[in-house]
């Protein structure tokens, strides 16, 4: 629902600019316009790869495999196994969520839940090439590294702060 | 003959560009071959995130298009370049947190900030704010693990963020950044 209400909120803030832009110069917009397309069509072999990965990478690892990697363990092999998992799965947003809340029902502890959130939105193994043809290798792997090392470190926060905040 | 020279350029240029997905489709076959279930629960997820590619990028890719023709480098620069302090900071956290979509289509927003030459470090800020720090995803966040849970990961991240955008900053040599910018003049 919240995704929904965003998604139209950006449409909308796209044709508020589009129409302003038409009205203020026909010819810039159609500039602005081919240049979206062309960065667009330049990046969509790569994003249609991207998305069959993601595909047959759900298709192995789905919520049940998840939580049977994730569920039963616990202390830092845990962490460490919910981080590896969350950096090369991309989950949609939905997804994501109702993962995360099946591996707490299922009786995972919060900072391997946090593991598994965290990297699973900061660190993106499936999005690597988009991100070295976007950056360069060096800035994406380093990136990637810098935020899967905090990640771990947010999660143990995270249950540190849950376990003294009743 | 040159006709049919170039015809043979396009077809090496388009199977190039779409190796990869190609592969993809390949590995797709596969699953098809020996579980049956698998590739069809594949190609369940693929349809569902190709919709969504489709329902979050065309605005996205439009109002970078209209950003790059309409915002002029210098007022960029004076918004988010160097010396633009913290109102630049706050200027890339709000862009990535209010923005929908998934982190592929924040690169590219990356890239035309990067035209504009808005500074390496709230580049970095603003993929760590589109990575983690979205609204929409806080309310999904909140409802499945608890308000509180959703609330210190927030709090936290805005920290991590600065972080990883200052290691960054400092592991990142200043030559290797203006390569990348020249690269994003292109667009």
């Amino acid at each position: 629902m919240g995704n929904y209400i965003f998604n139209g909120t950006i449409y909308l803030i796209a044709i508020v600019f589009l129409i302003i832009s038409f009205i203020k110069s026909r010819q810039k917009t159609k500039k602005a316009l081919i240049k979206a397309w062309n960065s667009f069509k330049n990046i969509l072999p790569m994003l249609l790869g991207i998305i069959t990965v993601i595909g047959l990478m759900l298709a192995i690892l789905d919520p049940e495999i998840i939580k049977k990697i994730i569920g039963e363990k616990s202390g830092a092999l845990g962490v460490l196994l919910s981080s590896i998992v969350g950096s090369v799965t991309l989950l949609p947003g939905v997804v994501a969520f109702s993962t995360a809340a099946l591996l707490l029902s299922s009786g995972a502890g919060y900072i391997q839940i946090a593991a598994f959130v965290q990297t699973l939105m900061m660190v993106g193994i499936v999005t690597l090439p988009m991100e070295i043809k976007y950056f360069n290798k060096k800035i994406a792997i380093l990136r990637n590294a810098i935020s899967f090392i905090l990640s771990i470190g947010v999660a143990y926060l995270i249950g540190f702060i849950l376990g003294i905040w009743k | 003959m040159r006709e049919n020279n170039k015809k043979a350029f396009n077809l090496k240029n388009f199977l190039k560009q779409y190796l990869f997905f190609i592969i993809t489709l390949v590995l797709l076959g596969i699953f098809f071959i020996f579980k049956f279930d698998a590739g069809l629960k594949a190609t369940n997820v693929i349809i569902y995130s190709f919709k969504e590619m489709l329902l979050v990028l065309p605005p996205i890719f439009i109002l970078i298009g209209l950003l790059d023709v309409w915002i002029s480098k210098e007022t960029m620069i004076k918004l988010m370049g160097e010396g633009s302090g913290l109102k630049g900071i706050l200027l890339a956290f709000l862009i990535g947190t209010v923005a929908a979509g998934p982190l592929y289509a924040g690169f590219p927003v990356a890239m035309i900030l990067m035209k504009k030459h808005v500074k390496f470090f709230n580049i970095i800020i603003f993929i760590g704010a589109w990575s983690t720090t979205k609204i929409p995803m806080l309310l999904y966040e909140m409802s499945a693990l608890g308000f509180k849970f959703a609330l210190i990961r927030l709090a936290l991240n805005i920290f991590v963020i600065i972080i990883i955008a200052y290691v960054m900053e400092i592991l990142i040599k200043k030559d290797e950044v203006s390569v990348i910018y020249k690269k994003a003049e292109d667009f």
